[in-house]
């Protein structure tokens, strides 16, 4: 294991880790402020690379794809909102939870009629491609250094936002208490699908710069999904900064335990067990990693204070 | 002088820069009802939560028939003898009055590990929940769902439930809130009737309630007990007044 | 019971008793195998009955016990290991177990964290159970045989296996109706219906939660055991997280906390999917806005609607 191996999958695990800080940021938000439960978040992370794939070989431009799937992502995911969303704020977590569950066998069936169950391709453009050269005369792909740089850039915005400005205020106090917000004046209700609509348009951004590097098929929402919950839990609900922590670590944790877990054990066990063992083991690496999280500190690392 | 039944020293509790309560010291002496008043905003609700096991204080100790119960959790508590009603009225609203009365009994019963018997035809709880029932003057209504209850009934119910299982301490927050009058009479005496027999600490804004029914008075204002002593003496008190002066009650 | 509840459980247990005698009449043993297997689900709809529709837990990871249930008779059945009484025996121990080191992690939660955490265990034995390449990886595996219960009962018989598992569905949901009625269910309910006041008369709800989820997670291992007899085909799908949405659905659907209501919620779903898919292969665009309107606007469930199927 070399150094500029490590190095490799060390970036290869930020670079993952930001873009489920991208999917946990839109659902704590929408948790924290509309105590709305979203299992179809992953539905929309699906849509934006959908939307992506079909505006790129619409407008045959790469940039311009990725804008008009972006803001398709974010119409769609208001429409869902004022749609079926709303009559679920009321309703308590198993509601919400049935519902949005059937959002998810409707997007996943529908992306599959429109488009098919084949994995489809986004192909990053020539200017995307390549790599920069890090220390230790190691290189990194160019696209995936990216991907880092503009989800670290998304993620200084959201803390100046939500920390110092008016609108995060608001959106703050939203969340600690409604009916005073909506008393000020402030339409809840345009707030709410403006919030919602933006979680889901970070969902799609994760989406579009999945597509390259993972598969654009039905399902795709879900599989990030639940590594996002788990993200959530180890962070703390409702706290953008416990997302970034969370993820980071999840990112890092999962991606060098696919990496160098087998090899690891393969220098204790034989080689066969390490062979079955490995993957295995590495597969339930960051859920182990919850479990730790939750006997120790349950509320997560960083908690917010509202819930 | 006996020990007293609840003894509480040095009771802290800030919330940020606030301090809820500040420094507490009570004593409540077997058989008494010992009354705890103050105007708004003085911490009542987050003293009862100490001493219920709600809250943890930041500092001090609460004893209770002499064991040390602190860190004890509320659940524990009340299987030692120490009952709690709620200021908002908490029932279990999708069960009958005598299902919620026959649960506390079965709390007070020793483990629940029971399987196959039916709950509800087990007179080992309905016997004494309807004992109880009957004693707050709600057995007419055993079969009505608690949530179809008067308000009134409601806080009659808390008090049936909280003494199931004989307890030591009746730890009351604000029995008679939200009561007409009729109500409220009714309840005063209803509780007029358990003194002697119970402990009672009594949180309550109604000043008709506390005078009649208190044997001792301790007032909370800003967190910190400014008095402690018997009826006459607080209402002659001047700091009490000075607190009270502005507040209703 | 009333007589509303008699004819209704009467008439049911009549409809099922006759179903395969008449199914071999008209020569359809399609609709044997459909009942079998809404049967089978109603049992995993049952366990999860218990801690959903009575204790409030809303564990959106029970079908890993389903999957538990299923690799326990799958992995002895790939040894060579065709004792019934041993695979089910093994099956029902190893949910348990399992259920018992989940639950121990999760009942500290609540809400949502509680959802997501269950439902994060579940994928994680998914994909553990996608990495034994040795019993097929995500392809899954054929059966060898089936469970051999030594001429008790042969299961290759489609219709003994049905009466066998119409009698594992009623004794299941007896004990889920007694469970729920007994001092113990009691403290399930009450704690799911007021928490803070069940503290203050003395309950401490873990114990009890911990128990039921064991209870639940056993149960469901039952019903995997069966359900890969009856697939005679092991995959990871048994655990895949949707499937949990599936018995969810089921118990929502068939009415919350009712002792019929599994069944009747498992027949719904079952039937309505039948039907869809024989209608359409793209069946899962229209079942999934059709749940949600359940969701928004039948929460009440079938067994609120049924005539002597609603509890007391």
């Amino acid at each position: 294991m070399t150094l500029g191996l490590f190095l490799e999958q060390l970036l290869n695990g930020v670079q993952f880790g930001v873009m489920l800080f991208l999917m946990a940021a839109g659902l704590t938000l929408v948790f924290g402020i509309m105590n709305l439960v979203n299992l179809a978040h992953g539905s929309l992370y699906m849509m934006g690379a959908y939307f992506t794939v079909a505006a790129v070989n619409w407008t045959g431009y790469y940039v311009a794809g990725v804008l008009l799937g972006l803001a398709a992502t974010l119409l769609l995911g208001m429409l869902v909102e004022v749609v079926t969303l709303r009559t679920l704020y009321e309703r308590d977590h198993l509601d919400q939870v049935l519902a949005t569950f059937g959002l998810i066998l409707f997007f996943n069936e529908l992306v599959a009629i429109l488009w098919g169950r084949t994995a489809l391709d986004l192909a990053r453009p020539e200017w995307l491609q390549g790599h920069i050269d890090l220390f230790a005369s190691s290189r990194y792909p160019l696209y995936r250094a990216v991907i880092i740089g503009v989800g670290l850039a998304v993620a200084a915005c959201l803390w100046y936002v939500v920390t110092r400005t008016r609108l995060g205020m608001l959106v703050r106090a939203g969340a600690s208490n409604r009916t005073m917000v909506a008393a000020l004046g402030v339409n809840i209700r345009l707030l709410y699908t403006f919030v919602f609509g933006f979680g889901a348009a970070l969902a799609g951004l994760a989406g579009i710069m999945a597509g390259p590097i993972y598969a654009v098929q039905p399902g795709m929402g879900e599989l990030i999904l639940i590594q996002v919950f788990v993200v959530i839990v180890i962070g703390g609900i409702g706290s953008i900064r416990g997302s970034f922590v969370g993820a980071l670590i999840v990112g890092i944790v999962d991606t060098l335990g696919r990496a160098f877990l087998k090899p690891l054990l393969g220098t204790v066990l034989s080689p066969s067990y390490a062979d079955a063992a490995g993957p295995a083991l590495a597969s339930m690496l960051i859920y182990l990693l919850m479990a730790l999280v939750l006997a120790l500190r349950p509320e997560g690392l960083f908690p917010s204070r509202g819930s | 002088m006996a020990e007293p039944l609840l003894e509480v020293r040095g009771l802290s509790k800030s919330f940020g820069a606030l301090r809820a309560t500040d420094s507490v010291d009570l004593a409540v002496i077997a058989g008494e009802t010992h009354a705890i008043i103050g105007p708004n905003g003085a911490g009542k609700t987050t003293l009862i939560g100490q001493l219920a096991g709600n809250l943890q204080p930041d500092s001090g100790a609460i004893r209770f028939s002499g064991e040390d119960i602190t860190r004890m959790p509320a659940h524990t508590r009340a299987l030692r003898g120490l009952s709690r009603s709620f200021q908002i009225t908490s029932i279990y609203r999708d069960f009958s009055a005598l299902d919620n009365v026959a649960l506390a009994v079965q709390a007070h019963s020793g483990h629940s590990f029971r399987f196959w018997k039916i709950a509800q035809e087990d007179t080992a709880l309905t016997s004494p929940a309807l004992e109880l029932l009957k004693k707050t003057g709600l057995e007419a209504r055993k079969n009505v769902l608690a949530a179809n209850l008067s308000h009134g009934e409601q806080r009659q119910l808390e008090i049936a439930m909280a003494l199931a299982g004989r307890p030591r301490l009746l730890l009351l927050d604000e029995p008679v809130a939200g009561m007409g009058v009729e109500e409220s009479q009714r309840m005063i005496e209803f509780l007029d009737g358990l003194k002697g027999t119970t402990t009672i600490v009594l949180v309550e804004h109604d000043m008709d309630a506390v005078f009649t029914l208190a044997d001792r008075i301790s007032v909370l204002v800003y967190g910190r007990i400014i008095a402690t002593s018997k009826p006459s003496a607080i209402r002659a008190n001047r700091e009490v007044q000075k607190a009270y002066l502005g507040a209703d009650s | 019971m009333n007589r509303a509840r008699i004819v209704f459980w009467v008439v049911l247990v009549a409809l099922l008793l006759a179903l395969p005698p008449v199914a071999a009449a008209l020569q359809q043993p399609f609709y044997l195998d459909l009942v079998r297997k809404v049967m089978i689900f109603a049992i995993a709809a049952a366990s999860l009955n218990l801690i959903l529709g009575y204790g409030g837990m809303v564990s959106f990871g029970h079908a890993a016990y389903l999957g538990i249930g299923g690799y326990a008779v799958g992995i002895l059945a790939f040894y060579g290991i065709f004792n019934g009484w041993l695979q089910w025996g093994v099956a029902i121990g190893a949910s348990a177990l399992v259920a018992l080191a989940i639950g121990a992690v999760s009942i500290r939660t609540s809400g949502i964290y509680f959802i997501m955490i269950t439902l994060a265990f579940t994928q994680m034995l998914y994909y553990l159970g996608i990495s034994l390449e040795e019993y097929g990886g995500d392809d899954g595996m054929r059966i060898k045989a089936r469970s051999d219960f030594s001429g008790l009962i042969d299961l290759g018989d489609p219709a003994a296996f049905y009466y066998l598992t119409l009698a594992l569905m009623l004794a299941c949901l007896y004990l889920v109706h007694r469970l729920s009625n007994s001092r113990f269910g009691m403290v399930l309910r009450a704690a799911k219906s007021n928490e803070p006041r069940s503290r203050a008369i003395g309950f401490s709800p873990y114990a009890y939660r911990l128990a039921a989820f064991v209870i639940a997670g056993a149960m469901c291992g039952l019903a995997g055991a069966l359900f890969v007899n009856h697939t005679a085909f092991l995959t990871p799908e048994f655990m895949h997280w949707t499937r949990s949405g599936e018995i969810m659905f089921m118990v929502i659907l068939g009415g919350m906390a009712s002792t019929a209501g599994p069944l009747l919620g498992a027949l719904a779903l079952l039937v309505v999917e039948t039907l869809l898919a024989g209608w359409t292969e793209h069946w899962q665009v229209v079942l999934g806005p059709l749940l949600v309107l359940s969701v928004l606007f039948f929460r009440r469930g079938l067994a609120g609607l049924i005539p002597g199927a609603k509890d007391g």
